[in-house]
């Protein structure tokens, strides 16, 4: 499959169909990637895909774009499914031209949480490492290890309908198509069934640990503001201070501004220093707007967004008599 | 869902002219709150 993918950036940059190609390499440690911005055929040998590929790279066409050094009028970027349905978000919400992007699909596998092998490691430095197929295999100065892939998978990747890029240009390899998932919302279930106190612990004791980094808005794909409302003083939205309640506030005002736009790729719960359980609430906001809008972010890119279209018979049950 | 008191956020519709239902609405949600007391949950230096 990397030789396919490999020949077809190296055809489409030798045809100047596009300028650059955001891709993956291998990184430095073990069982790590890095970005790789492909200008010229001779680099498209580094290119890899596998397990390790967890950066969300579509950022690079939006928030991050200074950071690639110049304007290009035609990127081409390799896709994973959650990749490609920030696309789809960029195009629905006007940040791109689907035109100037050439999407090329890989079939995902879903990838590594690094904050899983981690603790099966009890965070002891990891010098070899080898994926095959169903297992990652570990090895360190003083231990050997075998770990089955789906124990360090992300909670994204594990519960993914749609591991294939829903809108692309190219595909290559095979496509796992839309994967038959009936529990994904279990935990937002579980939770919600608790009472008002206990839900009230919860998430006092979760989110006492944010230390306001922001690191979960800085990778999420959705998060494009060029402003945003945590750093304005004027006015200032929310209190700044790393108290329960002011960081309660931001993360609720962020869900609400992903709410309908976010795609679970799960870079916010990998980027976090702390390992807040910040998937919950997403997945709460999603299947509520899944519920009452019956819509999927990123999907169609026909589509308009959830949070601006109205439809007369949508539930109102939340206003009282 | 964060577990704020349900009585504590109620929505509604009233009309501009539906004056006694605008009281009575309120009447029940104040009292509803009065019920369950001051806010501890989401209140900065509020012991919990």
């Amino acid at each position: 499959m990397i030789q396919n993918l490999r020949m077809e950036v190296k055809k489409l940059l030798k045809d100047k169909k596009v300028d650059i190609v955001l891709g993956w390499e291998k990184g430095s440690l073990p069982l790590s990637s890095t970005p790789l911005f492909i200008h010229e055929e001779e680099d498209v040998d580094r290119l890899i895909f596998d397990e390790t590929c967890r950066n969300n790279l579509t950022t690079y066409l939006t928030k991050d774009k200074r950071k690639l050094g110049k304007t290009y009028d035609k990127i081409g970027i390799i896709v994973k499914g959650c990749d490609a349905r920030s696309i789809v978000l960029y195009s629905i919400e006007q940040q791109i031209k689907k035109e100037n992007v050439v999407i090329i699909g890989v079939p995902c596998n879903g990838v590594l949480e690094k904050k899983k092998i981690l603790r099966k490691t009890e965070n002891k430095e990891i010098l070899e490492s080898k994926i095959d197929g169903k297992n990652v295999h570990l090895k360190g100065r003083d231990f050997d290890m075998i770990i089955p892939l789906n124990e360090v998978l992300c909670d994204s990747c594990l519960t993914c309908r749609y591991p294939d890029a829903p809108v692309h240009d190219i595909f290559i390899g095979k496509p796992r198509k839309e994967v038959d998932i009936k529990d994904e919302y279990k935990n937002v279930i579980d939770f919600e069934k608790k009472s008002s106190e206990e839900r009230w612990e919860y998430i006092k004791e979760e989110y006492s640990k944010c230390l306001r980094c922001y690191a979960c808005r800085n990778v999420c794909p959705a998060c494009y503001c060029n402003e945003c409302f945590v750093d304005q003083n004027d006015p200032q939205w929310i209190g700044k201070t790393p108290e329960v309640t002011d960081t309660i506030i931001f993360h609720l005002i962020r869900n609400l501004h992903v709410a309908g736009r976010c795609v679970d790729c799960g870079a916010c719960v990998s980027a976090c220093p702390v390992d807040l359980d910040l998937r919950i609430m997403n997945k709460k906001v999603e299947k509520e707007v899944k519920e009452r809008f019956d819509y999927t972010a990123g999907l169609d890119i026909n589509e308009k967004p959830a949070m601006a279209s109205y439809c007369e018979n949508e539930k109102q049950d939340f206003i009282m008599g | 869902m964060i577990g704020i008191e349900p009585e504590r956020v109620q929505f509604s519709w009233i009309s501009a002219g539906e004056g006694e239902r605008f009281a009575n609405i309120i009447e029940k949600i104040t009292n509803e709150v009065k019920k369950i007391g001051p806010a501890t949950r989401l209140v900065k230096g509020a012991k919990q």
